[in-house]
């Protein structure tokens, strides 16, 4: 059964968009969506697992994404490589990520090319071989990949130790990538035991975005992913939560490789979830008129304008798109002979003067005004909605709540924007960082 | 660094291509501006790509940096609008500007919703034609551009990037990067500012594409408008670089667990005849993907990096054939001789017929599925034309990847591939190398 569902649009002053989206469900479990886009010849074909690093066994960090390396390897029907080879056989390309939440597979093909696509990632879903060769040289690429991404990044080291500190219970304290003594610990057994359990039409959601028709992909996927066996080991994702936070934690990352010393600040804060997402669209819009842009925002116009301005760089970030509580981001980067101390009080102070006096009725509808267009923006990029419902689907949400995410942030009033403020921004519930350069090398 | 990687990723992008299934047309504005067109009223917006040809390179060495700094001001304010009223008015309209700089162009990058167009294309005519550069906003961008500079100076990719342009373009603008140096930045004045806008945003060095929701005729008449009021001349375009790069291997300590390294020679022009057998050259040595020669040695076989790979780079005026990788100090010396290695190998010996045939596959099965997306579309356009194609190329380009031959391929690997000639920029800690200079 097809189940067409169109965008709404929600502001009267915009002309009605209404993407193509239909969802349905195999008799396996397998979640499955089609985004229609017929402007181009193309597809992109996802397949999302709904496991990422927060599900990994305590000890073993990094295997999830370690194993999304090996997905690349052979399996029963496939030589190693010969994956990525055949698709650029036919001209496409192809990549896969892990995060804390999930792990995808993705490739980008003409559109006459995705049954093709759907054989081979059925095939790998449930019949991988790992080599002990491959183990040993993939586990040396990731571990050069962590040095790359994250050892050889003061600012990478500083965020891996501000979550370590911000999650003393949950595992997004934990890094994607692994600790490093983990990581070369990792082994066969190890990937076979995470792909084993969590690799399985029951756990995954299918995303085909592009050129097709919703009829089209449902009868490629019951052929292909159809027949594949649930896997038995697929459990409600309750993960450690994290106890209450009573006193403010603070950390200091000093490393000769630093240039520009700054303070960042992360609050752990309330995602999306299904049905309720009226507070990550305020904390969402909070980011955005605290420090969204480098010009307009509250940070850039306290810190980077005027006569005595503190900062270089300014901004706010918040990801609504977790499964467990994520957080809320600052950073300010001081004006040279500015110190870090000053810094994080006119931060501060920021934040307090916008908890105290709410937002300015003409900052609020701008931001409204941006997040509406949006709508009609994204629908230029079929890979990024294919990705916006991928990931809202893998942490939990269903379609409907991806639906209504535009109108639930177009709802949002100033007062549930203070109201989130006054909740999140919390000094004594927050991980506060400074990166400095090496003080005296002598 | 990361713009010699941008415009790499650009030069890749068009010597790649099969039949692209869109319709470009062609237009002259009545005030005799061209500009390419794929019209698509799907989606209600425009996406529009304009480019300056000469961008960073028509700094004066003592003035290094104006033209960079004076890109970032655009945005800046204009007119009655400070640099808030004018970010505000853009953001009320939900139209998006960006504006860059690199060595060969500056480049403007607009889309607007349909039913605010004529207002957004006002104050974009705004931005270009009457910057206010207030000095207020001149001392805080340049404060951004001084950070980013010594960020830089810790920064081993951009180091590596900086060793190489020293060492390969003389006294060329090319030899230093466009942002200036700190000395330099510090210098610049609001005259100068002033001078650079005059010097670099002209009509006869303009290049322009859309995609979206407009007509021809309409495009026409918007692009009078915004660019009809700058002045008819520029800056002169810098000369020819030299290519002073020769073998060897420069090593810069930077601590940390890995070297980072660039590797470099001479290129090739995009307008030789042996340009589409120098690409299926590069793409089976170095390109991205897994099956690639460096992959696989480097990465699959032996586990030395997270990624490495080879590009063709293509400027106004210099060419290199370059890569680049990271490796942890005490293994990078083994990934520099395997790259060497693979440098000779497909020097003397070139590639097999499957990898040819494979490669080949490749490329033209890939070209289509390029052109998605308003402003993916317009850009392509606007670099195809800065590189001298003409707007039939989607359709013809296969087909001369199609004709290269194996004959081509082995002679052109012979004069492409110089291992004596390529130098590896090492940054990091690496143990068991000697610098040769």
């Amino acid at each position: 059964m097809l189940r067409h569902i169109g965008f709404l649009a929600v502001l009267a002053a915009f002309p009605a968009c209404a993407d193509d989206v239909s969802t349905f469900r195999l008799d396996n479990g397998m979640d499955v969506v089609v985004i229609e886009d017929h402007r181009a010849p193309v597809v992109t074909h996802m397949v999302w697992y709904r496991t990422g690093a927060a599900d990994e066994a305590p000890g073993h960090s990094g295997i999830a994404h370690f194993l999304e390396h090996l997905m690349f390897k052979g399996t029963d029907d496939l030589e190693p490589g010969e994956f990525s080879a055949t698709v650029e056989a036919q001209g496409g390309s192809d990549n896969a990520f892990t995060s804390w939440d999930y792990t995808a597979y993705f490739q980008r093909v003409a559109a006459d090319r995705l049954d093709l696509m759907m054989q081979m990632e059925a095939d790998r879903m449930r019949d991988l071989k790992l080599l002990e060769d491959d183990i040993v040289t993939e586990r040396a690429v990731i571990i050069e990949e962590r040095k790359q991404r994250t050892d050889s990044s003061p600012g990478a080291l500083l965020q891996e130790q501000m979550r370590a500190a911000q999650y003393l219970n949950h595992p997004y304290g934990v890094p994607i990538i692994g600790w490093k003594h983990e990581m070369e610990a990792l082994d066969r057994q190890d990937a076979f035991d995470h792909y084993a359990r969590y690799y399985a039409p029951n756990n995954a959601i299918l995303v085909v975005a592009g050129d097709v028709t919703p009829d089209a992909v449902k009868t490629m996927a019951e052929a292909h992913y159809g027949p594949l066996k649930p896997s038995d080991g697929i459990a409600d994702r309750l993960r450690p939560s994290e106890p209450p936070q009573i006193a403010e934690r603070r950390l200091t990352l000093s490393d000769p490789r630093v240039s520009e010393p700054y303070v960042m600040r992360s609050y752990l804060a309330p995602e999306r979830d299904p049905g309720d997402q009226e507070k990550a669209a305020a904390l969402t819009i909070l980011a955005e008129l605290l420090g969204g842009s480098g010009t307009t925002s509250l940070f850039a116009q306290a810190l980077q304008f005027g006569t005595d301005p503190v900062a270089v760089y300014s901004s706010a970030f918040y990801d609504s798109t977790t499964m467990d509580d994520g957080t809320f981001g600052l950073i300010v980067v001081p004006m040279p002979g500015v110190a870090l101390d000053r810094a994080e009080a006119a931060m501060d102070a920021v934040i307090a003067r916008f908890v105290e006096t709410g937002p300015d009725a003409e900052d609020f509808a701008r931001i409204k005004t941006q997040i509406r267009a949006d709508q009609i923006y994204a629908r230029d990029n079929v890979d990024g909605l294919a990705r916006r419902y991928g990931e809202a689907l893998a942490i939990g949400l269903t379609v409907q709540d991806v639906q209504d995410w535009p109108a639930v942030l177009d709802a949002v009033t100033p007062e549930q924007v203070v109201q989130a403020a006054r909740e999140v921004l919390d000094r004594n519930r927050a991980v506060t960082g400074w990166l400095m350069p090496e003080k005296d090398p002598a | 660094m990361m713009q010699m990687f941008k415009l790499a990723a650009l030069l890749v992008a068009f010597a790649l291509p099969a039949r692209a299934e869109i319709a470009i047309q062609t237009i002259t504005s009545p005030g005799g501006i061209s500009a390419w067109l794929v019209e698509d009223p799907g989606i209600p917006f425009t996406a529009l790509e304009i480019r300056f040809r000469g961008g960073t390179s028509l700094d004066a060495a003592d003035k290094r940096g104006a033209v960079n700094l004076m890109t970032a001001l655009i945005e800046e304010g204009t007119s009655d609008l400070d640099s808030t009223g004018f970010a505000r008015a853009r953001d009320s309209l939900a139209a998006s500007f960006g504006f860059g700089s690199d060595e060969d162009a500056i480049s403007v990058s607009a889309r607007f919703l349909t039913e605010n167009r004529e207002a957004s294309v006002d104050l974009l005519r705004r931005a270009l034609t009457e910057p206010r550069f207030d000095q207020e906003s001149i001392d805080r961008v340049r404060g951004q551009v001084l950070a980013g500079l010594r960020q830089d100076a810790k920064d081993p990719d951009a180091m590596a990037g900086r060793s190489l342009r020293e060492l390969a373009f003389g006294d060329h603008p090319y030899a230093s990067k466009g942002d200036g140096t700190e000395a330099t930045v510090q210098a610049l004045t609001r005259d100068d500012i002033v001078a650079a806008h005059k010097s670099a945003l002209a009509r006869d060095r303009v290049y322009v594409a859309a995609a979206g929701d407009i007509s021809a005729e309409d495009l026409g008449l918007l692009i009078d408008r915004l660019l009809g009021d700058l002045p008819a001349t520029g800056a002169d375009l810098p000369p020819r670089a030299p290519m002073n790069l020769t073998g060897g291997i420069t090593v810069q300590d930077f601590p940390g667990p890995q070297s980072t390294v660039v590797f470099a020679q001479g290129g090739i022009k995009r307008d030789d005849p042996d340009f589409f057998a120098a690409s299926i050259l590069n793409e089976i040595l170095g390109g991205g993907r897994f099956s690639a020669r460096l992959m696989s040695e480097v990465r699959e076989k032996r586990g030395l990096t997270y990624g490495i790979s080879s590009y063709l780079v293509g400027y106004d005026q210099a060419e290199l054939l370059m890569g680049q990788f990271s490796s942890a100090n005490g293994t990078v010396g083994q990934a520099i001789t395997v790259i060497r290695d693979e440098w000779r190998k497909i020097a003397t010996d070139g590639v097999t017929e499957a990898e040819l045939q494979a490669t080949k596959t490749y490329l033209t099965g890939s070209y289509p599925l390029r052109f998605t997306g308003n402003g993916q579309i317009a850009s392509i356009l606007v670099g195809m034309q800065m590189i001298g194609l003409d707007a039939d190329y989607p359709r013809t380009r296969n087909d001369k990847v199609n004709a290269v031959t194996m004959d081509d391929v082995k002679r052109v690997a012979a004069r492409l591939f110089k291992p004596d000639a390529l130098r590896f920029l090492v940054v990091g800690q690496p143990e068991g190398i000697v610098a040769t200079d």
